[in-house]
């Protein structure tokens, strides 16, 4: 396993397997009365968040006092050049307090790989500006393997805001190392730059055409439903959220296509949700949705990230 | 002022139409300087006592003369002096260097380009040309005092806002019909503001997609390249284009010289030799505006300064403190160091490979720049009476950078490590010799 966690191809399938294995025992303690492993005793975790983040952040603090670490959590805004303290000086004040762990959120690109060069500590990516959040891609296949199995030959489709999206990337990234196939849907305008060169590279299906893509001959086992972000609605990227919606949304009559097609397929949110412009009540609240199922995995799989990063050689729970 | 004899050197003399007043090119010679300008070449006995510089071996050029240098003095001195950046020119065989208008304050009058200049004669390593600010403040709203710094003592004649692009169509078209009667000429930093915003610092393909970083397209140059060459011909003014970076500009200065258009272009040695999947490791050194391209631009770049399409090689040395480099990739700063491995890079790169003489290197970081600059006494020929601003290369030479070896005060060099066949033995200013090997040499 690797000492960070900053990408998703950070880890092989075998990686990816024991982590989702080691998580479905953490996922027995959540169950239990009392909940404490001594596992990471006199271990310090911090909580570094450039950006504000309620349900990842609150994750990895139960994940950590779960397992005895000591978790510490600490926000700080974003410098921009030559104004408040730089990125590196920041995180080496941290780093010099000799812990194990940073956990990482920042809003912009690339910072937690920037980090790992710079401190001594662990760096596990709590999401990164528009690049990825590897432990949402692992909880979101966490959710996917516990309901339908085994990934390989799966189709999984993405819709949404990819352009901006680090859910997005991540996922794309675990969901083939498990041998899924995956489809990812937006508008022109919300699709990554190169996009074409690397999907026929990375070996994964784009479409402009929800529709098309729901009635396709390679009927979909789970969807994802992408976020829209607020300043993405004002014209910029698609004229009105209504058309939106029409074009791209998990809507009812959707929802029906989809469950005609496959009874058992499962539709998935990271939160937090537009209700009415991603996604309908109606395909929030189905028996299809395990949107609650993805948060409560998040628990178990950042414990079980934890585990493998920082606790030695032994048995997990 | 002392005389100096150099001695053997093969001479890459730039001479017009065979003129026999000047030495021949590409065959040694010996040239004799006294009082900073040659007073006689071919074999020459020196007189008693002359200081000799022994050159068998290498070759003898004209000073080089960078039309986009940040010397950050004043304002930034922690990122670099006009003495270290001096130092840095020197050292690159620099004789000139036309430094951009971006510092604090602005240079955008007469007493803020006297000033530059000044200094730049009183470190006396480099003539220290500034380069006036098209607009005041760099706002890009009012034009400057663009008279006024012609005339000063400063004698400007380069007016760019880089760093920032003059957006606005008419006040571009005011600024280049104003300029006409002092022959001045704007270099205009070319990003379209609406299609690569503050934000945007990555080349916008496929790269910036996985990384998830703001794009910065080929385009967002190329409209405002468009936009300026149409400018250029309405106004029958002279426009510069800075740092080129994509093949879709190099394909307008082409159709626009093709019809006599006054527009000439630079190219940065960066945008030449290094590719956007650098910045694949978010490492800031590689942050430069506009961004490293793919191979497709930088080979469109290297035909285009072969032909010579594009006219001059530019540094846009960029010196930054460490502490605005070490942020988050899109928070750091943009640019990078340039002076001291321009020469290394572009001859490495374009005349190791056959792709350019070393007569036509000395046109690109010479005499063209030179001639864009308005400066009489850089890119000259080597006869009796010219002016005596030369620079000693060794051809042979393999050079590895290091980063901490450097004259600048800053660190962002992304060379480090790098080598490159060709070095920079010594530059002459005048008559003096100001660096050997990388060592200023204090006059």
């Amino acid at each position: 396993m690797t000492k960070h966690l900053i990408s998703s191809a950070d880890l092989t399938r075998a990686d990816v397997e024991a982590i989702l294995d080691t998580a479905a025992s953490m996922h027995d303690v959540q169950r239990r009365e009392v909940k404490k492993l001594p596992t990471l005793r006199g271990r310090t975790i911090i909580n570094f968040f450039f950006e504000d983040s309620t349900r990842t952040r609150s994750s990895f603090e139960i994940a950590g006092k779960w397992m005895s670490a000591d978790t510490i959590n600490l926000s700080a805004k974003g410098s921009s050049t030559s104004k408040g303290e730089s990125l590196r000086d920041s995180v080496q004040t941290i780093n010099a307090m000799a812990v194990d762990a940073l956990v990482i959120r920042h809003n912009q690109s690339g910072a937690c790989q920037q980090v790992a060069g710079w401190v001594n500590a662990s760096v596990i990516n709590a999401g990164d500006g528009t690049h990825e959040h590897p432990t949402q891609a692992l909880l979101d296949a966490y959710t996917l393997r516990s309901r339908i199995g085994e990934l390989d030959g799966k189709h999984v489709v993405i819709v949404g805001d990819l352009t901006h999206s680090r859910v997005f990337r991540s996922n794309v990234i675990t969901l083939m190392t498990l041998g899924a196939r995956v489809t990812v849907v937006a508008p022109p305008t919300l699709m990554p730059s190169g996009i074409g060169s690397w999907s026929a590279t990375d070996g994964f299906a784009t479409s402009w055409d929800f529709d098309e893509v729901l009635s396709g001959e390679d009927r979909p086992d789970a969807v994802m439903m992408l976020r829209v972000q607020r300043e993405r609605m004002s014209g910029g990227y698609f004229p009105t959220p209504r058309e939106y919606t029409v074009g791209y949304g998990l809507t009812r009559p959707r929802l029906a296509t989809l469950l005609q097609r496959n009874p058992d397929v499962l539709v998935m949110h990271p939160g937090p949700m537009n209700r009415g412009l991603e996604i309908s009540a109606d395909a929030a609240d189905a028996p299809s949705s395990v949107i609650l199922d993805q948060v409560s995995s998040g628990l178990a799989v950042r414990m079980a990230v934890l585990y493998h990063l920082l606790a030695g050689e032994g048995s997990a729970a | 002022m002392s005389d100096l004899l150099i001695t053997g050197a093969v001479v890459w003399n730039d001479r017009e139409a065979g003129d026999p007043r000047e030495p021949r090119p590409g065959e040694p010679a010996d040239l004799l300087i006294q009082d900073g300008v040659v007073t006689q070449f071919g074999r020459v006995d020196a007189p008693a006592g002359v200081r000799r510089l022994d050159a068998d071996g290498l070759s003898l050029l004209p000073g080089f003369v960078d039309l986009h240098t940040h010397l950050r003095e004043p304002g930034r001195e922690d990122a670099e002096t006009i003495a270290s950046g001096s130092a840095a020119a020197a050292a690159g065989g620099f004789t000139a260097v036309l430094a951009m208008a971006n510092t604090s304050p602005v240079t955008d009058t007469a007493e803020a380009a006297e000033l530059l200049y000044d200094r730049g004669r009183t470190v006396g390593l480099v003539d220290v040309i500034p380069v006036g600010a098209v607009t005041k403040g760099l706002g890009g709203e009012e034009l400057a005092e663009l008279g006024l710094m012609a005339r000063s003592r400063a004698r400007v004649r380069l007016f760019s806002d880089d760093g920032l692009c003059v957006q606005d169509a008419r006040v571009m078209r005011r600024a280049l019909e104003y300029l006409k009667p002092f022959d001045g000429v704007i270099s205009q930093h070319a990003q379209d503001a609406s299609l690569a915003g503050a934000g945007a610092c990555c080349h916008e393909g496929e790269i910036s997609g996985r990384l998830g970083l703001p794009g910065w397209p080929g385009v967002a140059e190329s409209v405002i390249v468009a936009r300026d060459v149409h400018l250029a011909r309405h106004t029958d003014s002279r426009v510069h284009i800075a740092h080129v970076s994509s093949a879709e500009s190099v394909e307008i200065i082409r159709w626009a010289k093709d019809r006599g258009i006054k527009v000439t272009a630079e190219v940065t040695p960066h945008h030449l030799a290094l590719g956007t999947e650098l910045v694949a490791s978010y490492d800031p050194t590689f942050k430069v505006n506009p961004p490293l391209r793919p191979s497709e631009d930088q080979e469109a770049l290297r035909n285009a300064l072969a032909d010579g399409t594009i006219d001059a090689v530019a540094t846009d040395h960029a010196p930054h403190a460490r502490h605005d480099k070490e942020h988050a990739f899109e928070a750091a700063a943009f640019g990078m160091l340039g002076l001291e491995t321009a020469f290394s890079v572009v001859h490495h790169l374009m005349v190791t490979t056959g792709r350019m003489t070393m007569i036509d290197l000395t046109r690109r970081m010479s005499r063209n720049p030179a001639r864009i600059a308005g400066l009489g006494g850089h890119g000259r020929g080597m006869g009796v009476g010219r002016p005596a601003n030369l620079v000693l290369v060794d051809p042979q030479r393999v050079v590895t950078v290091d980063r901490a070896a450097s004259n600048s005060l800053s660190r962002n060099n992304p060379w480090h490590g790098m080598s490159f066949k060709g070095a920079v033995h010594a530059t002459i200013l005048r008559g003096e010799v100001t660096a050997i090997d990388g060592k200023v040499q204090h006059p």
